[in-house]
């Protein structure tokens, strides 16, 4: 360790270039939410062009900052200790990613074990029941806020029970391209990256139904109250999180059919899978707290 | 340019001009960068201060409107808080982590430029509504309600610039996160053989510690800000009680992060004055492994009294008890660092130089900043002090004369190593006296007028503060002036005019950052060096 060298990188402009991407990203996108969600009061229309254009750019410039982290891999530049870094950075990160999902599940427990109650007048606050809404009744889901708008509670036992199980098989199949990636058996570790990806894809399909049924027959919509608000946000972030997994997953099955990875250099492969089963982890958390209980 | 080409060699030669700083994988330079951005953020976020000292001066409204008076205050404090002390203190890790450690660079060098280079446009988009507003561009005004943004203030009423203030919050976040990211691997896998954790100068310590607290909790203000944008814009209700959610439910998640965030301004304090008073007295850190502990303490503690700032919101009492018993116990852990300089201190061979000036000074008025903090941990009794003029003196006798303070201190101990020459001597002692009297005279009175009711957060009040109101005005005009004396001492730094600085720059100064030459050469380490 102490006779390899590290690898600093020389001088690079993508950071500032994708700077510049995120800094338009910004501001088109707050423009782009406002005139389109209040177009009485913010006229125009330019702020989704020019959200668009920054999220290209940023995109673009990501895309070609990371080919050239990949030549700097292929081309044997980066030493082990790089890779720990890099591991450790991707290990810190989904921790970050774990603590902004935990800012949405506490949202979730205070509202359903405090403010609910107690806009029903549990503890103390039976003069807060009396003045503000009498007739509002305590209850999870909250199928009818204060102000009376009413929805429907999502089961747990269709869609997402399936989606549960598409995704628990998702990280057995991962689990085994993993084996097979470090024991060098490339078809095998194709066959099952690939069903992953497949997996994935098959779980947004079915989260799609699941959102259309919501909106359509339900009523249960962002808009339904907190309990809408809750469910979508949740799990709406989550199927972010899974479109990126899929993406990313399907980004290092290209590099394997490509023959990037070996048994020891395989860090983005793994970034990958961590990344995956961090989310399968969210999800079986947001089955029982959201969907089940 | 394609790093693809780079050889293994990476001894290529310094690059220059405009692309040096603009495109830099160097740990100093990027320092550097941070730590000019801090300045100007310092300088500007100290300008809107000035407008409200001009307004305050005496009673009645006569220079600008409540409207704007609310921006300034709000801008103030996000300017302060999220662009001069929190990056100042970046600047600072970027510049002497690797080089205490024995490291060649920060462990993700391109990551660590994406993390400067955010911020600048971030603040573009903060600051330009600030200017949009003072010349009149009416709408959108810059945001006007508190640094801590509490909803509905900030949802239902917030100006039309609060979705643009949202997303540069969320550019923040992801700056903060990249660089604290970079910080912990950086200690963890780039050590210097022989650097064992416990070997390690406590200025690493609290970094490594204070990194965490940033992972931690920068993604739950990104989630605050998100639960206020879909409120804003797509009908959540989050903290609307009319759809079952809850005003106050804003204030626990942005005090969940507050609360470990005023650590994160504080923790690389303790770490530069723990590096500084042993130099001065020359002796070796009172209670090193103590003060990792304490420090570790304090970090996981600060995830448990976020409600110290909402004891007036009317949780129930179990909570209330909870919060304040935590909050009085980690004041413990505060007060072994505050033992363990002064036991430093304790019969060394002690001399004055600038930056032990300053770190005496922290020391002092930290505490008094600690044990004001004390008393509003006291919940009946901040019932009465919440949300006056004793609140905005306690934090600032701990955020000025404490976080703030502790960067001059770190610059005068370390613009040696960073430019080759001594800071002026003359310049510096006009800079600290004159800082020292005036930041006591701005924020001593706001003790009284707190505790005799005066409001935070108002452009006017009544007569009988005016007096007071008066001399805190002429002690702020005074201390923002003063810092102009600063900049001078770091332009010529920066222009090389002083005394030529040795390796060792102080004499009991102790820690591989003084085994290199003054000025450190653009690269250190590339061979890491053995640690006894
Ligand atoms: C001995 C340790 C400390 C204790 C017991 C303490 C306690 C408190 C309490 C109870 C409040 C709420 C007052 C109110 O709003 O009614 C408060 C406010 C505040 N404290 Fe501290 N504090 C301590 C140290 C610190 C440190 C080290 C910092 C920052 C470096 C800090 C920064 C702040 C800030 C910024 C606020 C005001 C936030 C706002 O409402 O705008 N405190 N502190
Ligand atoms: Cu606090």
């Amino acid at each position: 360790m102490a006779t390899e060298k590290y690898y600093v990188p020389e001088s690079s402009p993508w950071p500032l270039a994708a700077s510049v991407g995120l800094f338009l990203t910004a501001v088109g996108g707050a423009n782009f939410i406002q005139q389109a969600t209040d177009p009485d009061t913010f006229q125009g229309s330019w702020g989704m062009p020019l959200f668009f254009v920054g999220l290209a750019t940023l995109l673009f410039i990501i895309a070609i900052w990371w080919r050239d982290t990949i030549k700097e891999s292929v081309g044997g530049l980066h030493s082990n200790q790089l890779g720990i870094s890099y591991r450790q950075g991707m290990l810190w990160f989904i921790f970050s990613e774990v603590m902004f999902f935990g800012a949405f599940f506490g949202a979730l427990f205070y509202t359903r074990w405090l403010i609910v109650p107690w806009l029903g007048g549990a503890g103390s606050n039976a003069m807060t029941h009396e003045l503000l809404w009498p007739s509002f009744q305590s209850m999870w889901p909250l199928v009818r806020t204060p102000d009376g708008t009413t929805t429907q509670a999502m089961g747990a036992w269709g869609l997402p029970a399936i989606n549960t199980a598409i995704l628990l098989t998702s990280s057995i199949t991962l689990t085994i391209a993993h084996h097979a990636l470090l024991e060098g058996k490339r078809g095998r570790l194709i066959a099952f990256q690939g069903i992953t990806v497949l997996l994935g894809i098959f779980f947004l399909g079915l989260q799609v139904e699941e959102y259309i049924h919501a909106y359509t027959e339900m009523g249960l919509r962002l808009d339904a109250g907190i309990y809408g608000s809750l469910f979508f946000m949740l799990t709406g972030f989550h199927g972010a999180h899974v479109t990126i997994g899929t993406l990313f997953l399907f980004v290092t099955l290209l590099r394997v059919i490509k023959g990037h990875f070996n048994e020891e250099n395989n860090f983005a492969w793994e970034a990958g899978a961590w990344y995956w089963h961090f989310v399968d982890v969210v999800w079986l958390f947001l089955f029982v707290v959201v969907y089940w209980l | 340019m394609s790093t693809a080409a780079a050889h293994d060699d990476h001894h290529h030669h310094a690059p220059t001009g405009l692309k040096r700083w603009l495109f830099s994988t160097n740990h100093k330079d990027i320092g550097t960068l941070y730590l000019w951005f801090s300045f100007a953020m310092f300088l500007a976020g100290g300008l809107l201060a000035m407008v409200i000292r001009t307004e305050l001066l005496e009673p009645g409204m006569q220079f600008v409107d409540p409207e704007f008076f609310n921006q300034m205050t709000t801008v103030h404090g996000l300017a302060m808080v999220f662009g001069a002390v929190m990056p100042g203190f970046v600047g600072l890790a970027n510049w002497m982590i690797p080089l205490m450690i024995g490291a060649p660079d920060m462990a993700l060098p391109r990551m660590n430029n994406w993390s400067f280079w955010i911020l600048p446009f971030a603040f573009l988009i903060l600051l330009s509504s600030v200017f949009m507003s003072a010349f009149g561009a009416g709408n959108p005004a810059a945001p006007n309600f508190g640094w801590t943004f509490y909803a509905p203030l900030s949802t239902e009423y917030g100006p039309a610039s609060t979705d643009l203030f949202i997303l540069s919050v969320h550019m923040m976040g992801i700056s903060s996160i990249m660089g604290a990211i970079n910080v912990i691997v950086t200690v963890f896998n780039l050590r210097a053989p022989g650097m064992t954790l416990m070997k390690m100068p406590l200025f690493v310590w609290t970094w490594l510690i204070t990194a965490f607290l940033l992972i931690a909790v920068m993604p739950v203000l990104a989630g605050a800000v998100t639960m206020m944008l879909t409120d804003r814009h797509f009908g959540t209700s989050f903290f609307n009680a009319a759809g079952g959610g809850d005003p106050v439910l804003f204030q626990h998640v942005f005090w969940f992060f507050g609360h470990p965030e005023v650590y994160i301004m504080i923790l690389p304090a303790f770490g530069i004055i723990s590096a500084i008073i042993p130099t001065f007295a020359r002796k070796p850190l009172f209670g090193y492994a103590s003060m990792v502990y304490a420090t570790a303490s304090i970090a996981l503690l600060s995830f448990v009294v976020w409600a110290h700032h909402m004891f007036t919101v009317g949780m129930p009492l179990a909570g209330t008890l909870f919060f304040m018993y935590m909050t009085m116990l980690i004041s413990v852990p505060t007060g072994v660092k505050v033992f363990n300089w002064v036991a430093t201190m304790w019969r060394g061979s002690m001399t004055f130089e600038l930056p032990m000036k300053w770190a005496i000074a922290f020391v002092i008025l930290f505490t008094c900043g600690g044990l004001s903090g004390l008393m509003l941990a006291i919940t009946p009794v901040d019932f009465q002090y919440h949300d006056t003029y004793f609140v905005v003196a306690h934090f600032h006798y701990v955020l000025v004369s404490g976080a703030v303070f502790s960067m001059f201190a770190a610059a005068y101990y370390w613009l040696p190593k960073w430019s080759g020459v001594m800071p002026n001597k003359l310049l510096g002692e006009l800079h600290f006296w004159s800082s020292l009297i005036s930041v006591n005279l701005l924020f001593f009175p706001m003790h009284f007028v707190g505790l005799a009711g005066m409001p935070r957060r108002y452009a006017d009040y009544a007569l009988q503060f005016a007096d007071y109101n008066f001399w805190i005005s002429i002690g702020g005009f005074w201390f923002g002036l003063s810092q102009l004396l600063f900049l001078a001492v770091c332009v010529l730094c920066a222009m090389k005019k002083g005394e030529k600085a040795p390796a060792r720059s102080w004499e009991g100064a102790e820690g591989l950052e003084w085994e290199v030459p003054s000025p450190a050469p653009f690269h250190t380490y590339d061979t890491p060096p053995v640690v006894k």
